[in-house]
């Protein structure tokens, strides 16, 4: 495994050295990663990147099927417009994780920003999915037309909310799962409240067994019956809107 | 009882005895408005359905058909006048925002025919393209502060990444999904044998498009529809789609109903799916935010490609494009108040932005006063109808244009301005493959070829008169420039001096 020193690097640098890195071995570790922009940038499949350190804003946008782990807090933006691939990050997050990612996974351990999982879509077998498992700011799920959030709100503290408002404005598909059952008013007018199927709980059932596992938790006390499901009302939310001049 | 106050915009006309009973019209006509009664042997017209696309007269084998203007007329009234009766009428019907297609119809006013161009007469000699060079390639990208020459005339400086027009002239921006799969291979194939640019619109890119990657400009909207690295390295230069100047301050929306099999594999999103694409990035909220996107962008391609960004022209566009030049984009495409659209509501259409030359004169203006006018080329387009308006345009200072409205009227568009309905009889604005198999791609694309050559050369003869031989000596050349029927307002904005001066 290659080890680079990112202490004062410029993320240009950096990032050109991560891509001649990955042409001799695929497994890199990154080390005093302090602020640097688009690590992982449109990385492929089968490059995995160990982060020491804090990165910088847009990590991991338009990755192609790489595997990052952040040992650290992340910035914002990460996972911009992913394909695929998976991101850990054993800490917070924050604003517009994973905007318009279309594939792939993240998983974070504490709690994420605003606008976070905006404009995820989904396409065929391509289903991304966020797992957080603090709290999320306002505008969880924005324009939300595809693929999973899973928010768990493990350690909250007395009167902190899991998630803030205007959650799943504008959703037209995907589904979102929040641990407890938020006040209505937190959520936009496209959303409608489900009940869970037996694919929902087999579904987060696995990937809180991944999250337990990832950041070595034991999270045995969550029950899943009391986790609600949003989705969307109708995935043609404005046909209606117009008249034809 | 539920009253409809609508009535037809226009009539069909059949000459009984010029029609052959071939009826073509019925079956060619997508809006139904033509039937066959067998009985009574007789044709009808459904004159409410028709929307005058000339489809069915330019098919009729005898010219039996005319469509005319509807006679029925209100009472002459110069403030409710025939549109804006009509349209309360509808909304009233419906409820719903009105929803117009292509770009503003209203007579505002247009500045390319209050400018006048110079020629050359006795001194600094005219030059005659038809026997000397003249040279209209451009270049657009960022430009260095200066050149480095090594001592054998080697340059040294590293030139940015630039995109070579043969023409000064580009295919706006349409996305597949507004426009048919047969109308962007007919851009395509045109771009690559004029040597000069389509855009992919905000729809991501079919792989069978890859194969024109030399003459393609890939498009990132809001939505990030198709958005991959694959895609991002499919062309020559990526445009970052901020503003639309149909509907500046407004999103896109795709409707389900056109997301069909091929729309669904290119955007990346489940057939029936709204694509919506916000007005804003919600990623970018400053200029900062901005300079991130484009860096991303870059990092994405190893900064082998300029990054364009695309702003609807609005009140404050000078300083927004010195922003978005100092943020890293290598060009800025600035879309005027007359440009077009497959959808935009009419009051935003009609009501929001400023008009192109206005907006071009004054962007080009602070540019220069900043002194980075050099960090970026200048796009321009919004109603370009001809080659004497890209002439202006260079000498107000464009480095060259878009046209979107022109090209699709060379592929058979007659401005019936619904191309809303998806129902495009000419195969452009639809994606019901009976009718985008109307548009021949092998055949349409020599129209688009024949326009653009053909604007070429008249934009030599006009620089030739000039007594210019390239496009780069016009370009900001504002003396060649004169105004009529302007206001002292409107000369100091524009920069030119009143005919006569």
């Amino acid at each position: 495994m290659k080890t680079i020193n990112a202490l004062d690097v410029h993320y240009r640098k950096l990032n050109d050295s991560i891509d001649s890195a990955i042409k001799v071995d695929k497994s890199i570790t990154l080390n005093n990663v302090f602020g640097q922009r688009y690590i992982g940038r449109g990385l492929p499949k089968g490059v995995k990147i160990k982060i020491h350190g804090i990165p910088g804003n847009d990590m991991s946008a338009y990755m192609g099927g790489a595997k990052i782990e952040v040992l650290g807090n992340a910035q914002d933006a990460i996972g911009n417009t992913m394909n695929s691939g998976r991101i850990i990050i054993h800490g917070r997050c924050g604003d517009t994780l994973g905007y318009a990612m279309r594939g792939g996974e993240i998983y974070v351990e504490g709690n994420v920003g605003y606008r976070v999982g905006i404009h995820m879509k989904e396409y065929k077998d391509m289903k991304p999915l966020i797992v957080i498992g603090g709290k999320a700011g306002d505008f969880l799920g924005e324009y939300m037309a595809g693929g999973s959030i899973i928010l768990l709100g493990l350690n909250l503290a007395e009167g902190e909310e899991i998630v803030g408002r205007f959650c799943a404005t504008g959703i037209h598909g995907g589904k979102i799962y929040i641990n407890g059952n938020p006040d209505k008013y937190k959520f936009g007018k496209e959303v409608e409240k489900v009940s869970l199927t037996d694919e929902d709980t087999a579904f987060l059932k696995k990937h809180i067994a991944l999250y337990a596992k990832f950041f070595k938790k034991d999270l045995s006390h969550l029950k899943l019956e009391y986790f609600s499901k949003y989705m969307t009302v109708n995935k043609n939310p404005y046909s209606n809107m117009y008249c034809s001049n | 009882m539920n009253l409809k106050f609508d009535s037809p915009l226009f009539e069909v006309i059949r000459d009984e005895k010029k029609c052959i009973k071939c009826k073509t019209c019925v079956l060619e006509c997508s809006n139904k408005v033509h039937s066959y009664d067998e009985k009574k042997d007789i044709f009808k017209a459904d004159d409410m359905k028709c929307v005058n696309c000339h489809r069915c007269v330019a098919l009729c084998p005898t010219k039996a058909l005319i469509i005319k203007k509807y006679p029925l007329e209100f009472r002459e009234n110069a403030v409710w006048t025939e549109s804006a009766i009509k349209e309360i009428f509808k909304q009233s019907q419906s409820g719903g925002v009105l929803l117009s297609s292509m770009g503003n119809p209203n007579p505002s006013p247009i500045y390319w025919d209050k400018m006048l161009l110079n020629a050359s007469q006795v001194t600094n000699p005219s030059i005659d393209p038809l026997r000397e060079p003249i040279e209209t390639k451009v270049m657009i990208g960022r430009k260095p502060e200066k050149l480095e020459f090594a001592s054998n005339g080697k340059l040294i400086t590293k030139m940015p990444p630039q995109v070579t027009l043969n023409v000064p002239v580009m295919f706006a921006a349409m996305s597949y999904g507004a426009i048919s799969p047969n109308a962007h291979e007919a851009l395509a194939r045109a771009a690559e044998e004029l040597g000069i640019c389509y855009n992919t619109g905000e729809g991501g890119l079919n792989k069978d498009f890859y194969k024109y990657r030399k003459n393609t400009v890939v498009q990132v909207a809001s939505g990030r529809f198709g958005v991959h690295k694959e895609y991002l390295n499919a062309g020559v230069a990526i445009e970052i789609k901020i503003g639309q100047g149909a509907k500046p301050g407004i999103g896109g929306h795709l409707p389900g109903r056109k997301v069909c099999e091929d729309v669904s594999t290119t955007r990346m999103i489940p057939v029936g799916s709204d694509a919506i694409s916000p007005a804003l990035h919600h990623d970018i909220y400053s200029i900062e935010d901005l300079r991130q996107l484009i860096y991303s962008l870059k990092e994405v391609t190893h900064y082998e490609k300029p990054v364009f960004v695309k702003i609807a022209a609005v009140h404050n566009a000078a300083a927004i494009s010195s922003g978005a030049l100092r943020a890293g984009a290598d060009a800025i495409v600035v879309d005027g108040f007359r440009g077009g659209t497959g959808a935009a509501p009419t009051r935003v259409r009609d009501n929001v932005g400023i008009p192109i030359e206005l907006a071009l004169a004054s962007i080009d203006q602070r540019l220069r006063e900043e002194g980075i006018r050099n960090q970026g080329s200048l796009l321009i387009s919004g109603s370009i109808r001809n080659s004497a308006d890209i002439v202006k345009a260079i000498a107000l200072g464009a480095d060259a244009v878009c046209i979107g409205t022109a090209a699709l009227i060379a592929l058979g568009c007659h401005m019936c301005r619904t191309c809303v309905t998806g129902k495009c009889n000419w195969g452009i604005a639809t994606q019901d493959l009976e009718l985008v198999k109307r548009l021949e791609p092998d055949v349409m694309y020599k129209r688009l070829v024949n326009l653009v050559s053909a604007w070429n050369h008249e934009i030599q003869e006009m620089l030739g008169g000039m007594g210019m031989n390239a496009v780069d000596s016009l370009r900001g050349n504002r003396l060649m420039l004169r105004g009529i029927d302007l206001n002292q307002k409107e000369l100091e904005i524009l920069g030119i001096k009143y005919a006569g001066e």
